[in-house]
């Protein structure tokens, strides 16, 4: 049990590690402030490689996501903190705003311009925020459940 | 300049007379049907082998998208880091020979051998508007737009011009005028350069029933504009009468643009002058097709989430007996 709960936090880091990278990737950025100079590091001003890797990493999200929601239902005990509800809660903003995107980018799918917009924004935002309970959780050693 | 300014008056009552006509004629009783009755996407077919190379087109275009080409503001702000270029084509809209801000259709020439004797093929370049848009689904804040008719346009109000469209576009099509759009009001010297700028297919006068601007005024009729399906017919049926070859129908996937020549493209592509804002004809692979496999393969993630929680439990389940 031990560890595959190690595991599973690498996993889930090592995702939320790629999927803000290949996130950022999404914006112009990298190129414009030479972090895709550094050798090695080149491929992330390539658009269409952070794209399909955004993807990749969004594909293990959603599998552990689904994976950790059914264990926790499986073992019947433990309670969720408050912390790991907000991240609960931004996750699945997450997931459905980026599940969105990705069937709006499918050949033949017209979603309507504001909410494509909408959709954008929140995805980003929702980003910043869990980066930043993340990184509170994180130096707290708050744990997503008791 | 003053022949030009002429020449551009004369265009200007030249394309308002000829829309008034088209408005009551039946090409604008179908074009309208056809923006508004079908969920097919319009298609243009463009005969290589009609156009005289003229530019009537091209300065049709400029003349009615004037009023979307960018104001910019000068000085411009100071960018960081050095190496965001500026890129101005404010002094230079009577640029004709490539695609600029401020011109978003141009003519390449070719020079070919058709049966044995040196020809000179003209060709009206723009935007594919591509079935499945990269520039449009890959713009990170859904500045750029896909009608359900097919055309792509840049709202160049959104737009911040960091110029991911033209890194994503197969022909790099889009250009862009640093110092307008709303990356002024946000931190212009940190983020964002402008804004882009390319073909619309004339969105604003499809919707009025109107034909675009450069199909109107050609006098050779090079282009004709219709429902995906029957322009398609009409292109391959030129191809079998005139032993011609296809542009466009598989490039990137497919686009609302498809050109028919005498001459293979890839003998097209070898004679035109390629470079910036001189698109090449060369074939296209479909860029998005690695993001449209994965993502249909996304919808078994949650299946393997099910799967590895089940097969847990059965494990420790086996464990515990
Ligand atoms: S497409 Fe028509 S208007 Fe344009 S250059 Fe060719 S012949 Fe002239
Ligand atoms: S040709 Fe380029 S700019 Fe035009 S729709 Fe295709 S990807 Fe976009
Ligand atoms: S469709 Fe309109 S915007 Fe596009 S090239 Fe023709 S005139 Fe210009």
């Amino acid at each position: 049990m031990k560890t595959t709960g190690k595991l599973r936090k690498y996993i889930y880091g090592i995702t939320f590690f790629f999927l803000v990278l290949t996130g950022f990737g999404q914006m112009p950025v990298y190129k414009r402030y030479y972090i895709s100079d550094i050798p090695g590091l080149e491929w992330l001003s390539q658009f269409y490689i952070t794209h399909v890797m955004h993807y990749i990493a969004s594909f293990v999200l959603i599998a552990l996501v689904v994976y950790v929601f059914i264990s926790f239902i499986f073992r019947g005990s433990g309670k969720i903190t408050g912390s790991g509800y907000l991240k609960i809660f931004i996750l699945a903003g997450l997931i459905v705003s980026g599940s969105l995107l990705v069937i709006r980018n499918l050949p033949g799918v017209f979603l309507g311009h504001n909410l494509i917009i909408v959709l954008d924004l929140t995805h980003l935002a929702l980003c910043m925020m869990l980066m930043a309970v993340s990184f509170y959780t994180l130096i707290t050693k708050k744990t997503w459940v008791k | 300049m003053t022949s030009r300014i002429s020449r551009r008056a004369f265009l200007k009552g030249s394309i308002t007379v000829a829309g008034s006509v088209a408005a009551t004629s039946s090409v604008a009783r179908a074009a309208k049907s056809i923006t508004k009755k079908s969920s097919e996407p319009l298609v243009t077919l463009i005969d290589i082998s009609k156009c005289i190379g003229c530019e009537e087109c091209v300065y049709a275009c400029q003349e009615v998208n004037e009023p979307k080409f960018p104001e910019p503001e000068k000085p411009f702000p100071k960018m960081f880091p050095s190496r965001v270029p500026v890129q101005d084509w404010s002094d230079k809209r009577d640029v004709t020979d490539r695609l600029t801000p401020y011109n978003w259709l141009f003519i390449q020439h070719a020079f070919v051998d058709i049966d044995g004797e040196e020809t000179e093929l003209t060709i009206p370049r723009r935007c594919m508007h591509c079935a499945n848009p990269p520039c449009v689904k890959l713009c990170p804040w859904g500045a750029l737009k896909q009608e359900d008719n097919g055309l792509s346009r840049i709202d160049s109000d959104l737009c911040l011009g960091g110029s991911k469209c033209k890194s994503v576009c197969p022909w790099n099509i889009p250009e862009r005028q640093t110092g307008s759009g709303m990356y002024l009001n946000i931190l212009p010297s940190l983020a964002g350069n402008g804004n882009m700028h390319k073909c619309d297919r004339c969105y604003n006068r499809l919707e009025k029933g109107e034909q675009p601007a450069c199909i109107e005024i050609c006098p050779e009729d090079v282009q004709t504009i219709g429902l995906k399906s029957e322009i398609l017919k009409k292109a391959h049926a030129l191809v079998r009468e005139t032993n011609g070859y296809i542009y466009g129908e598989l490039e990137n996937g497919g686009t609302n643009t498809i050109y028919v020549s005498p001459v293979p493209f890839d003998q097209l592509n070898k004679s035109i002058e390629k470079g910036k804002g001189k698109p090449h004809l060369k074939k296209v692979e479909n860029m998005m097709a690695n993001g449209t496999n994965i993502a249909k393969a996304m919808l078994i993630a949650p299946i393997a989430g099910i799967a590895a929680a089940f097969g847990k439990f059965y494990l420790s389940s086996q464990e515990d007996k």
